[in-house]
C-alpha cells in the first residue's frame, strides 16, 4: 500500500510504468526499485531459499543481504532492492541457486 | 583504467565528507556507490539529530543528505559511480568496481572506505519469513518510497532506532502493536520512549520474540518473558498478531572490503564487532588505505561526518594537494569529535577506539586474512 499523506514527507511520483513479475502485468513508478514497486503491488515473497525452497523476502532493503535475489531479464541473483525498476522488465521468482544456464 | 587521487568507497554521511574535505583541497576524487542516489542512511532519517549543535542537530538527516549531495554534485573534482559496487583491491593499488555488468578498474593514490554496516540478525523461529525486516528497510520502503511495510508491527529493540523507527510508522500511519526489549531498560533516550509510549504504544522490557507465525508470510509473533539471566520463562508466551516483525537490534561494521584488502582488523565489541585498526588519522594498517563511519565502528551520522573529514583531510595531505598546514584543522576536527564523545555512550566507543588504535589489549584479538 502506497502512504497518500504524510506529517514529514511529500512524496513526488515519477511517471507509471509497467513490468512483468512472473508473468503477470505490474504497475510501478519510475525511479523506484524492483523490490519495492513488488512491495507496493502486495507481493512480499521474491524467490524460495535454495536448499529448503522456503519463502524468502525483503531484509536489509539496502543491498547487503541477498534475500531479494531475483531473475530479471534472464538474469539470476540480481538484488532488486537495489535494482530500478524499468518499463517492460521481465521479473521472476528465483528458485534455486540461480543457474545461468538451465 | 581510470586513475584518481583519492578514492572513495560508500556516499554516506562519511564518505561524502571525506570526497568533499579532499576535493576541497583540490584533489580528484571518485565516489563509489551501490545505490542510485548518495547520502546513504540519511536519506531515510526524517527525524532531527541530537547531538553537537556545531554539527547539524536539529536538522533531519534527509536535510543532511540533500545539501552534502547538492555540493558533491557541483564539485569539478568529484566524479560520482552510482549503482557501482566495490569488488576487491589489490596490491598494485587498484580496485576493481562492478557497474552496468561491466568490470572498472580505478587505481588511486589513496583509497578511504566509508561502506557503512549491515543491520544484524536475532535468531529465533521462521526469522526467515518474508515480513521479518530490519529497521533500515522498513524505513526505506516507507520513507524513501512512501509504501507501508505492513499494518500491524511488532518491533523488536528499544534502542534509539528502535523507538525513532516506531514513530516513523506511527507518522505513516501505521498501527505499532508493541515494542519489545529483552534487556531490562529501554536502550534509547527516554524522549522518543515518551512519544511513542503517548501515542498509546506499550515498551515490554524482558521480553524477546520467540518465533514468527506463518505460512508464505508473517501473520503472528510469540512473544516471551525473560528472567535477569535471559532465559525465557515458561508460561509467559504471548501470541501478537502482526503481518510484520521489524528487528532493530543493532548494526554490525561492514568490513569486506578491509578484510580482502589486507587490512588488520580486531574483534572491538565497544564498536559492534569486526573493524579495522587505525591511527587516530583513521589510517588503517595499509599506508593508503583510511576508513571512516560505521565501517570503523558503529556510532551516529555525526561522528560519522567528523571522521569523513579527518580521513579527507589527511588522505588529501598525503597525496601532496594541500597548500595550508593541516594540522590546527585536523586538531579542531579531532577535539570535535572527542567533544562528541563525551557522554556515557561516547565513553565506550573511545574505548573501543583505544583498543582498535592497537595501543592496549586488541593484540590477542587481532588477524590480518591470508592472502
Amino acid at each position: 500500500m502506497r502512504i497518500k499523506k504524510h506529517p514529514v514527507l511529500e512524496f513526488k511520483r515519477d511517471k507509471k510504468i509497467t513490468f512483468t513479475y512472473n508473468g503477470k502485468q505490474i504497475e510501478a513508478y519510475q525511479g523506484e526499485t524492483i523490490a519495492a514497486a513488488l512491495y507496493a503491488a502486495g507481493i512480499r515473497v521474491l524467490k524460495a531459499s535454495s536448499k529448503y525452497d522456503r519463502p524468502r523476502g525483503l531484509f536489509c532493503a539496502i543491498g547487503n543481504c541477498s534475500s531479494c535475489h531475483m531473475v530479471v531479464d534472464g538474469i539470476p541473483n540480481v538484488k532488486t532492492c537495489i535494482t530500478k525498476v524499468k518499463e517492460g522488465m521481465v521479473v521472476q521468482e528465483e528458485i534455486g541457486k540461480g543457474d545461468l544456464i538451465d | 583504467m581510470i586513475e584518481t587521487d583519492i578514492l572513495v568507497i560508500g556516499g554516506g554521511p562519511a564518505g561524502m565528507t571525506a570526497a568533499l574535505k579532499a576535493a576541497d583541497n583540490s584533489a580528484q576524487v571518485i565516489i563509489v556507490e551501490k545505490y542510485h542516489q548518495l547520502g546513504g542512511q540519511l536519506i531515510k532519517q526524517t527525524h532531527r539529530f541530537f547531538g553537537s549543535k556545531k554539527e547539524q542537530a536539529g536538522i533531519r538527516g534527509i536535510e543532511i543528505a540533500k545539501k552534502l549531495t547538492d555540493r558533491i554534485k557541483e564539485h569539478n573534482n568529484i566524479k560520482v559511480l552510482t549503482e557501482a559496487t566495490a569488488q576487491g583491491y589489490y596490491e598494485d593499488g587498484i580496485l576493481t568496481v562492478s557497474q552496468n555488468n561491466k568490470v572498472i578498474k580505478i587505481k588511486s593514490k589513496k583509497l578511504i572506505i566509508a561502506t557503512g554496516a549491515s543491520e544484524k540478525m536475532l535468531s529465533f523461529k521462521n526469522n526467515d519469513l518474508p515480513g521479518v525486516y530490519g529497521a533500515g528497510a522498513v524505513q526505506t520502503l516507507m520513507n524513501l518510497y512512501g509504501i507501508l511495510p505492513g499494518e500491524k508491527i511488532v518491533m523488536v529493540g528499544a534502542g534509539n532506532i528502535g523507538l525513532i523507527v516506531t514513530y516513523q510508522l506511527l507518522q505513516a500511519g501505521v498501527k505499532v502493536e508493541a515494542v519489545i526489549e529483552a534487556s531490562d531498560k529501554i536502550g534509547g533516550y527516554l524522549v522518543h520512549a515518551s512519544k511513542i509510549r503517548r501515542a498509546g504504544v506499550p515498551i515490554y522490557t524482558n521480553h524477546s520474540i520467540k518465533r514468527a507465525i506463518g505460512d508464505r508470510s508473517v501473520e503472528a509473533a510469540e512473544i516471551v518473558k525473560l528472567d535477569n539471566n535471559w532465559n525465557e520463562i515458561k508460561g509467559t508466551e504471548k501470541i501478537i498478531k502482526a503481518d510484520t516483525i521489524c528487528l532493530a537490534v543493532g548494526l554490525r561494521p561492514l568490513t569486506d572490503l578491509l578484510v580482502q584488502a589486507g587490512c588488520e582488523m580486531a574483534y572491538i565489541p565497544e564498536l559492534g564487532g569486526d573493524v579495522p585498526l587505525r591511527d587516530d588519522n583513521l589510517k588503517t594498517t595499509n599506508n593508503d588505505i583510511f576508513v571512516a563511519g560505521d565501517t570503523a565502528g558503529i556510532e551516529e551520522a555525526t561522528a560519522a561526518m567528523l571522521e569523513g573529514e579527518i580521513a579527507g583531510l589527511k588522505a588529501v595531505s598525503e597525496v601532496g594537494h594541500l597548500k595550508n598546514n593541516i594540522f590546527s584543522e585536523l586538531k579542531r576536527l579531532k577535539d570535535e569529535l572527542k567533544k562528541l564523545r563525551s557522554g556515557p555512550e561516547g565513553k565506550v566507543i573511545s574505548q573501543g577506539i583505544k583498543k582498535a588504535r592497537g595501543d592496549s589489549n586488541a593484540g590477542k584479538n587481532r588477524y590480518t586474512h591470508l592472502r
